[in-house]
């Protein structure tokens, strides 16, 4: 029943493709609100372009619209579906502008559709700079003191008033760009004046600077009737300095005192108060490390990043409880899911400590700066838990996946650096920050010195000492029973362990176990054991005598494995297959299904997906750890990427049952010199390719075929040290490169073949039978990363009788490799011609697309295949029946990354993803291009600058066609005269390098006079950044500082100009999606 | 995860051995105990002292990091001979107590193996909680005054904490602070407008004088607030009967309903023994405050006279201070 009988039906906002401060947890959240709804009987309605999310099925929601989030389409969709609410606070910061926007002109009002949850008002009492000064004033919160200006010399002025440091914000840019902050007046000039140029309204924010203090955060909830609590308070280690999403954070905090805790807490409930917060919100202050000053620094009127490590470091689902509250519950009468008798309206108390570490991928970005500072920069996180800080962190950083063991004892383990060097890493934080204080206290820098340089609190450092002291006393001493147990309570891994001892880690295990050394099973319950629990939310931990549960011998189950941090390469769409199987094997029969994972922004991570949720490490030890709890009939590692999917093997050797395709068969096609072995047994061409060993094998292999050549390790994911090498010099860079990243296995060179097509295959075998997904034709050129390749399906440009090859190979070798479950397939096509280059035995990226699109989730019948039952008859080729086009479009998240170049290569850079379907090719196109922010001018201006003649030459036809739609064209002095003789009149302009000439580039971004740039690099060689063509990177920068589009291929190029050209005649479709088809 | 300084000294604790389910404790330290503000109330501690028998954590944190500290929490339990054990599954213990109930417990650490049996003995023949006398103990044995205004509120001490103290100053009374068993007729002495009965240890059955004084209190229609024991005695003054819960309730989290506008409040507890439920019927008060879990009593309004009670702790320390309020009715009373 609903609660408010004035509603029927509810339109969600999704916050579309996963970017850099907008990624899996909108999911979760968008998820939790959908359930809320469906609970109480109406009807909801979703728009969001993410294919690959668990919200984009049609399982929560009544009608999935897989459109841009912008006034214009949810205009169109409100005018449709006619919703009585508008839930905003589920899809970031995506949905709540958009949302303040279709108030703004009135189309809420003109439709009457109400806001549910905090008012329009309340948003702009937190998103307004003075409204919300204002309301902080009236709430008696305190705030820093801050001064907008126009002038270098009101800046200056401003800045001594507020004295040095100071931090400089830019008006309206996004993500902290162009801000800084300033020590003295040169920096401030400095600063100042990049700012104004970057500012569109010549405004600049100077803010007193407390880099120093403690960055505390609250997670609040309120109902209508002015019921409030604090759900999770967080402290982030590495103070104010760095963004809370760059941060390693903790919860609850813990170097705060009882006054201190409850003088925020009560602060938070009066400052939500006076904005008028109903449902949940994230408040973020500055405490003075040496008093109780403090500030509020903002709120958040929204679910967030925050808010969902909030919900799965407390058990308290505030994203489901908030959307209650946003349908017209109070929030005692909601229920803790928890124990399900005590009431939501209370406080969680932990009986452990969380830690959630970042996942950044640097590596992954030429020339970017890996400093953390006031804007956000990594793409995905982890949760730990444990029972002292010293577990719980380094759990965190096993999680990340990143070939880390722990902060000490790894492989690799980092620089030496001397007195000065080490004195600058702690004080300029970057994302080894945390190491450099271990390797400062082993050089024998005091904790005082430390924490004056980093302003890391003491505490974490005497704890971080604790580890460092742990380490030499593994050295120093006999591995004894307590020792072991000192060792693991400090979350020391069995591979730590036996590193330091010159053991292997089965050793240190069989050792353990011996001595009786093993982890407890602990509920994470809410409420610290007060009340029982009836779910089965669980962690691991070295702190703890005993078990809070036992697994009776009839409910031994399934274990499925999870994909870990979300990363470059690894995002919803694992999440997505990892719920997916849980559901199909549900449905299936299966009634005993556990979940582990680590990555707190889940759907996955939700208790009450699964039977038992292990909220923990993808690690061998620890997945050993809970199976020999579980018993389990069997365990999947084929739905959670990568991170799962290496494990296969190491788990079949210790006996775990690997259901689904054998450990012996996922080698097979993971050992690049194994599988390519294979297919030449099968006759099934593929580029020349050699395994190597060392480097002068390598040389002849490449000089025989000629470079380009491809270099890459085995058992890696997105084209981790994967690379296009174009010379001797680089090849022997990059093969130790690829040594490091994967050393046990082998490094494989293969041949590149430029211009050639690249095909994805998605299916599933049973082993007997082969069910092909779809065949997905990528529209950018083979080189670019299939991640960060837009994607079309049906493919337009393959011939039938290729298709046909394509099908062929594919079964044939689904069936060679025994495959139960799923696999995706790549194949290059290149002179008509079909060649293999990858096989992975297990859910890939583009599973949720081609499942969407085609009507058929392709999980859904792997998990049937998993469990041994036949496969439903399904029609052949049922992906070429379809009338819709799907066109899959990567997101970017390059604004957030400074100086990170944005051309394309073979290493994925791309953060995510968004689809949309339409009846025509470019229907879909538009749509999709849309989604993931390009602005589609009807008219205006593009500069084009095109290194090459074979480039200049392809792109002719397209720059007439912008021509002939009107648009001006400029260009700079080649490339300028070469299409003038081609087109006629093209502009000329002049390159940022030569500011003094006019009209300069530089000058033209920043008045707004370009609309969009097709900026083709000269080749993918790595000569484009020395020197040369530094001025292509620096057009590239600048214009997507500005947030003007950018178009670095041919491919883009072409598809972007016709898309506008289509865009003139006709109008883009906006269809719900349709459910999966049944199978029986 | 906050709070043991004040949870430490607060005498509703004494004659307990207490474990905490938070795993860290002791990060913060333990400020300067000589530290008093302008009334010379302690300004970080509700007692003078620590006033468990014993602490059970899981971890200590053996060192502190904070502006206010002046030792650690370790060398403060030193100092005052107060024994407590690190390295217990506190939360395997907690189950124990959810499911046992309270229960005597012993401490015991020995290099040699304990003999359990041995203990047990030891532990039956000690006295039990339920017959200790805690008043002599916790109550103050002279007249204490704190601040010099005009108008008083007497506080009769059956193991007050100073945050009641403060709390009433910050309202702009003058304190007087009265022993556990002092007569009504004393009270009235000092002409104060209005009484405070404060939380306290053990079973309110234990304070037959105090049970007295506020049937007199009630009689005349002395403005009177009852805190947690002080409630309970209060409600037994009423004529309602109190019982011992099997745990109690414990924390600064629990959920109370306010029925007067269903209003639900985060309040800080800390209480062994309750208001029975039933009684209430037939008892002078109306209910005001219950738990929204277990709608337990928190909370009796006299339904004539000026008396109030609340079984939670308005004043905080530990805890939320959201029912500061609760001492603005006091004052409306005493203003009336």
């Amino acid at each position: 029943m609903p609660k408010n009988e004035s509603l029927k039906k509810i339109l969600v906002l999704g916050s579309g493709a996963i970017k850099i401060g907008e990624a899996g947890e909108f999911d979760y959240s968008g998820s939790q609100c959908l359930k809320a709804i469906h609970e109480d009987g109406l009807k909801s309605v979703l728009i969001n372009p993410n294919i690959a999310t668990i919200q984009t099925d049609t399982r929560f929601a009544d009608q999935v619209y897989l459109l841009p989030v912008n006034p214009e389409y949810v205009e169109s969709i409100i005018e449709k579906e006619r919703p009585d609410g508008i839930m905003l606070a589920y899809g970031g910061q995506t949905a709540l502008n958009c949302g303040v926007k279709l108030e703004e002109s009135t189309i809420l009002q003109k439709y009457g559709v109400s806001v549910l949850g905090t008012s329009i008002k309340g948003i702009q009492k937190t998103e307004d700079r003075q409204l919300f000064k204002d309301s902080m004033k009236e709430s008696q919160v305190p705030i820093l003191n801050s001064k907008t200006v126009t002038n270098f010399e009101d800046a200056k002025k401003a800045a001594e008033e507020l004295s040095f440091p100071v931090i400089i914000r830019v008006a309206y840019t996004l993500g902290g760009q162009g801000g800084g902050i300033a020590h003295n007046e040169i920096e401030l000039h400095e600063i100042v004046e990049r700012g104004f140029r970057a500012s569109i309204v010549g405004q600049v924010l100077i803010e007193e600077y407390v880099g120093h203090w403690k960055q505390i955060e609250y997670e609040v909830m309120q109902d209508y009737d002015g019921n409030n609590i604090i759900v999770c308070n967080m402290e982030n280690i590495l103070s104010m300095k760095a963004h809370t999403g760059d941060n390693i954070v903790v919860a609850p905090s813990q170097t705060i005192d009882n006054h201190e805790y409850h003088m925020l807490r009560s602060a938070a409930l009066r400052a939500t108060k006076n904005v008028g917060i109903v449902g949940e919100c994230n408040i973020q202050y500055a405490l003075e490390p040496n008093s109780d000053k403090y500030v509020a620094i903002e709120i958040n009127p929204r679910l967030s990043r925050s808010s969902a490590l909030a919900s799965k470091a407390t058990g308290y689902p505030l994203a489901y409880m908030s959307a209650k509250i946003g349908l017209g519950y109070n929030l005692s009468e909601l229920v803790n899911r928890i124990t399900q008798s005590t009431t939501a309206c209370f406080e969680p108390s932990l009986d452990y400590i969380v830690c959630k570490h970042p996942r950044w991928d640097f590596e992954k970005f030429e020339l970017v700066n890996r400093k953390l500072g006031p804007a956000m920069k990594s793409v995905g996180e982890v949760m730990a838990i444990g029972r002292t800080f010293e577990e719980s962190l380094q759990k965190s950083i096993r999680m990340l996946d990143i070939g880390n063991d722990g902060l000490v004892l790894n492989r690799v383990n980092g620089k030496t650096y001397n007195e000065e060097q080490i004195e600058n890493k702690l004080t300029f934080h970057d994302d080894h920050i945390l190491y450099n204080v271990a390797i400062a206290l082993k050089m024998g820098i005091s904790v005082e010195q430390i924490y004056k340089l980093s302003t890391i609190n003491p505490w974490f450092i005497e704890k971080i000492k604790n580890i460092v002291d742990i380490e030499s006393k593994l050295k120093d001493s006999e591995l004894g029973e307590s020792l072991l147990w000192e060792a693991k309570k400090m979350g020391f891994s069995d591979k730590q362990i036996a590193r330091v001892k010159g053991k292997t880690p089965d050793e240190v295990r069989d050792l353990r176990k011996k001595l009786g050394v093993l982890p407890s099973v602990k509920q994470i319950d809410t409420l610290s054991a007060e009340w029982p629990a009836v779910t089965n939310y669980l962690y691991l931990t070295y702190g703890g005598h005993s078990h809070d549960i036992e697994i009776p011998s009839d409910e031994k189950g399934i274990v499925v494995l999870g994909a870990g941090p979300y990363r470059i390469g690894s995002s919803v769409e694992f999440d997505w297959g990892t719920v997916n199987m849980v559901w199909g094997l549900q449905e299936n029969g299966e009634k005993n299904i556990s979940v582990v994972n680590c990555n707190p922004e889940t759907v996955s991570t939700d208790y009450d997906i699964c039977t038992r949720l292990y909220f923990e490490e993808l690690t061998q030890e620890r997945i050993l750890d809970i199976t020999e709890f579980e018993n389990p009939k069997g365990i999947i590692t084929c739905v959670g990427g990568q991170t799962a999917n290496n494990l296969t093997l190491g788990l079949a050797e210790h006996g775990v049952n690997i259901l689904g395709t054998s450990a012996f068969d996922v080698d097979r096609a993971e050992n690049r010199s194994k599988f390519s072995a294979e297919l030449d047994k099968l006759h099934i061409p593929q580029p020349r390719w050699q395994a190597f060993t060392n480097i002068n094998e390598a040389k002849n292999f490449a000089q025989e075929v000629e470079f380009p050549v491809i270099v890459r390790p085995s058992y890696v994911l997105s084209g981790a040290a994967m690379k296009v090498v174009w010379s001797e010099t680089e090849l022997k860079a990059y093969v130790k490169a690829a040594a490091d990243v994967s050393p046990d296995h082998p490094v494989v060179i293969s041949k590149f073949m430029l211009n050639s097509l690249e095909v994805d295959v998605d299916g599933i075998s049973n082993g007997k039978q082969v069910i092909i997904g779809a065949i997905v034709e990528h529209i950018d050129s083979a080189g670019v990363h299939s991640g960060d390749a837009m994607m079309c399906i049906p493919p337009w440009r393959l011939s039938n009788k290729i298709i046909e090859t394509i099908n062929e190979y594919t079964k044939k070798i689904a069936l060679t490799f025994n495959i139960k479950g799923p696999f995706n397939l790549q194949y290059l096509v290149h002179d008509d011609h079909v060649y293999v280059i990858e096989l992975n035995i297990r859910a890939s990226r583009s599973m949720p697309f081609v499942s969407k699109l085609v009507k058929m989730n392709l999980i859904s019948l792997a998990s049937k295949a998993i469990l041994d039952k036949p496969l439903p008859k399904i029609p052949e080729n049922k992906w070429q029946k379809i009338h819709n086009y799907g066109i899959k479009v990567p997101q970017f998240s390059f604004m957030q990354l400074q100086g990170a170049d944005i051309s394309l290569g073979v290493e994925m850079q791309s953060t995510g993803e968004a689809a949309c379907f339409g009846n025509s090719f470019h229907d879909a196109l538009a749509k999709g291009l849309i989604s993931v922010g390009y602005n589609l001018p009807v008219k205006g201006t593009a500069l084009v600058t095109v290194g090459g003649d074979q480039n200049k030459q392809k792109l002719v036809a397209s720059i007439a066609k912008l021509k002939h739609l009107g648009f001006k064209i400029l260009a700079t002095e080649h490339t300028a005269e070469f299409f003038e003789e081609k087109i006629g009149q093209v502009e000329i302009v002049y390159k940022i390098s030569e500011p003094e000439r006019k009209p300069n580039i530089s000058d033209l971004l920043y008045e707004r006079k370009i609309d969009f740039i097709i900026n083709i690099p000269s080749t993918i060689t790595l000569e484009k950044y020395v020197g040369m063509l530094d001025d292509e990177y620096q057009i590239r920068r600048k214009s997507l500082e500005l947030g003007i589009p950018v178009l670095t291929t041919l491919e883009l190029a072409d598809s972007f100009v016709k898309t506008l050209e289509w865009l003139k005649d006709n109008e883009t479709t906006k269809e719900p999606i349709e459910p999966y088809d049944k199978f029986d | 995860m906050v709070g043991y300084p004040e949870a430490l000294t607060d005498p509703s604790y004494n004659g307990q051995i207490l474990t905490l389910t938070y795993p860290l404790i002791g990060n913060y330290g333990v400020p300067d105990p000589s530290i008093k503000d302008d009334d010379g109330i302690s300004k970080f501690f509700e007692s003078d002292k620590i006033q468990v028998r014993g602490l059970v954590v899981h971890e200590l944190s053996l060192t502190a990091c904070h502006w206010n500290l002046s030792m650690t929490l370790d060398e403060w339990m030193y100092n005052e001979k107060i024994p407590g054990i690190s390295g217990i599954d506190t939360r395997e213990l907690t189950k124990k107590l959810r499911t046992g109930g309270v229960m005597m417990a012993a401490l015991v650490v020995s290099d040699s193996e304990i003999d359990i049996e041995e203990i047990k003995k030891q532990l039956s023949s000690a006295p039990h909680y339920n017959s200790e006398q805690f008043m002599d103990v916790v109550s103050t044995k002279q007249e204490r005054v704190y601040g010099d205004d005009k108008k008083s509120v007497v506080v009769i001490d059956t193991g007050a904490k100073n945050a009641i103290l403060r709390n009433i100053r910050q309202m702009g009374y003058k304190v007087i602070l009265l022993p556990w068993n002092v007569t009504y007729e004393k009270i009235i002495s000092y002409n104060p407008k209005g009484v405070v009965l404060t939380s306290g240890p053990g079973d309110p059955q234990n304070c037959p004088d105090t049970i007295d004084t506020a049937k007199k209190l009630i009689e005349n229609n002395i403005p009177t607030l009852g805190i947690c024991l002080g409630a309970q005695i209060i409600g037994i003054a009423g004529n309602t009967e109190t019982y011992k819960l099997k745990y109690g309730h414990r924390g600064q989290n629990k959920p109370c309903v306010n029925l007067e506008n269903n209003q639900v409040y985060v309040t800080s507890q800390n209480h062994g023994y309750g208001i029975t439920p039933e009684s209430l019927e037939k008892s002078e008060f109306n209910l005001w405050f219950t738990n929204a879990d277990d709608k337990t009593v928190e909370g009796i309004k006299h339904k004539k006279q000026n008396c109030i009670a609340v079984q939670f702790h308005p004043e905080a320390a530990p805890g939320p201070f959201d029912c500061k309020f609760v001492f603005e009715e006091l004052k409306r009373l005493m203003e009336k």
